[in-house]
């Protein structure tokens, strides 16, 4: 079981049982739908961008403990960043689930899904978050899916 | 279905315990089954396999692999075209699984036994050919609100075409459908109903001969999915008096790419061809083709001739073992397998209609049923989590998702054992 605990981190488990930045948005300038069809999991995520800061970011729905943790780890990372940085971060925490490197110094937390590479039925449910994150950046307003 | 009921009751009558009823070797030798599977002797992380998504696919006895090898080491050749002695051993070979097919479903004649890829062709070939040489605008197609998305799309697309109103009668909180609204929704507007036999998510069975005598009496013809109940209980077509009957051969311990439409003589007949190519035609000529008998008609070009051969193998391994016997053994699996979830505090089983395949679908609080699935993957344990392509189903119940156990013959009951001390583990882990 030990393998099991490199996947499901202290922090993924507590995030995804107290998810931080749940609920709406009030002033919300940016919004998205994440769906997965593989497992119907649905995420709706809301940004204010001011300044070209993201000052405020909240999503709803439930998923997986993985996509749950993603997305609530993801809204803690963003705040105070730009678009640009966030992007950034989407890029280094991908290559962090997909390639088999040490992860990028400054990922801080975000980090702990570095387990997820041995799973990779399960980098979708990583990902699920930061790429409703990337459709709300560029305004698509659309509901993206993971397929 | 009066035999099988028999069967089950003299064996709930037993007053010996559950497990070593099971391993009794004159009532159900399962240890001596699961050799002839050899993937059963994989390891999965380490750990023996505990194959448990059989309604997503079988796994194949060496009868059916070993049929596949000496086909392509031996017979390979097309079939109906050469005067060679190959291709008449391939025609020959297909012939004789169209005949097992045959039997397998009591059909009257090999012309009402069509190969298709699978079960999803099976239906789209009626909704393409009977559907829409029969179907105005303004009629109905009836289903119901357990089935799998492929019993429902190719509805709704014919439906689309034609204007017409595809009609769902709603499932209760069982997974049941409810017999009397099944017919009150029939009416001078339905044109034809389709319904599973058994529920892929669920594991419902559905009553289907008094469905298909109420459809009957509207003279609507009842298009069957198979796919979840042939490798669970025998089945007569004329028993049943269903109209078009689909399976799959993967699912029953056959391989992939192959399953059969049943349909009615006299149905098929009137019906137009589904593809236009070679084999399904008489004469050819640039103004005008005349098309083949039956079942050639619907089998246009090369058919998966592997697969035909393997799923004649897969019939007689499983004749072999008789589908009384195993929907016998199945149903013990079911009953100590639902007697076991139920010791477990926060887990609920989704679908719990008496009368059900071996099917457990399942969900534990606090944890996402593709957690679970990982969790038990680690195990060695396989489980299909998801939405069983019926989301309806899901939304039914009002949840995104489930993990879901289900059975084969070759299962047992220290393999349900395992599940549960899994998801016990998936306890620990969430709690």
């Amino acid at each position: 079981m030990s393998d099991l605990h490199d996947l499901y981190q202290e922090t993924i488990i507590d995030h995804s049982r107290r998810p931080r930045n749940t609920g709406v948005l009030a002033e919300a300038t940016h919004s998205a739908e994440g769906y997965n069809p593989l497992c119907g999991d649905r995420l709706n995520l809301q940004l204010k961008l001011e300044n070209g800061q993201i000052t405020g970011i909240r999503f709803q729905g439930a998923g997986c403990a993985i996509s749950t943790a993603s997305a609530s780890l993801m809204t803690e990372a963003l705040k105070g960043k730009t678009p640009e940085e966030a992007e950034s971060a989407f890029q280094k925490f991908h290559s962090l689930l997909t390639e088999d490197r040490p992860p990028a110094p400054d990922l801080g937390k975000l980090a702990v899904f570095s387990g997820v590479r041995e799973y990779p039925m399960r980098v979708k449910c990583a990902t699920l978050a930061w790429h409703t994150l990337r459709a709300a950046l560029r305004g698509e307003g659309q509901s993206v899916s993971t397929e | 279905m009066s035999a099988q009921a028999e069967t089950r009751a003299t064996v709930a009558d037993r007053p010996v315990r559950l497990a070593e009823r099971l391993q009794t070797p004159a009532m159900f030798d399962v240890n001596r089954i699961r050799e002839d599977f050899p993937i059963l002797r994989e390891k999965i992380h380490g750990k023996p396999l505990i194959y448990l998504d059989n309604a997503a696919t079988s796994q194949k006895p060496k009868a059916v692999i070993d049929a596949l090898v000496h086909y392509y080491s031996h017979d390979n050749a097309n079939v109906h075209r050469a005067v060679h002695l190959l291709s008449a051993r391939a025609t020959e070979a297909c012939d004789r699984a169209r005949e097992k097919a045959r039997g397998f479903l009591n059909a009257a004649s090999t012309n009402e036994i069509i190969f298709v890829r699978g079960t999803t062709e099976g239906l789209n070939l009626i909704a393409q050919t009977y559907g829409r040489q029969n179907l105005q605008a303004g009629d109905e197609v009836l289903i119901s609100g357990l089935e799998h998305h492929s019993n429902i799309v190719p509805w709704q697309m014919l439906c689309n075409e034609k204007q017409a109103r595809l009609r769902v009668v709603p499932i209760d909180d069982r997974g049941i459908v409810p017999l009397d609204q099944f017919e009150k929704a029939l009416n001078e507007r339905t044109r034809l109903v389709a319904l599973a036999h058994v529920s892929n998510a669920l594991g419902t069975v559905n009553p289907i001969a008094r469905m298909i005598e109420m459809a009957h009496r509207w003279n609507v013809p009842v298009v069957v999915d198979g796919a979840q109940a042939v490798p669970h209980m025998p089945v007569d077509v004329r028993a049943l008096d269903a109209d078009f009957y689909a399976f799959s051969g993967h699912k029953l311990f056959g391989p992939t790419g192959i399953g059969v439409l049943y349909g009615k003589e006299a149905l098929l007949e009137a019906m137009p061809p589904f593809q236009g190519g070679g084999d399904m035609i008489r004469s050819v000529t640039f103004e005008k083709t005349e098309y083949n008998v039956l079942p050639y008609k619907f089998e246009a070009g090369t058919p998966d001739i592997a697969g035909i051969i393997g799923l004649g193998a897969a019939i007689d391994y499983i004749n072999g073992i008789g589908l009384d016997r195993i929907a016998a053994y199945e149903r013990e699996l079911l009953e100590y397998a639902t007697a076991a979830f139920s010791q477990l505090a926060g887990v609920r089983i989704v679908g719990t209609a008496p009368n059900k395949a071996s099917v457990i679908s399942f969900v534990i609080d606090g944890a996402h049923p593709h957690d679970v699935g990982t969790i038990l993957d680690r195990e060695g344990i396989a489980v299909r989590t998801g939405h069983h392509c019926a989301q309806p189903v899901m939304e039914r119940f009002q949840i995104a998702a489930t993990t879901r156990a289900s059975f084969a013959f070759y299962n047992t009951t220290s393999e349900i054992d395992a599940l549960i001390a899994g998801i016990r583990k998936v306890q620990e882990f969430f709690s």
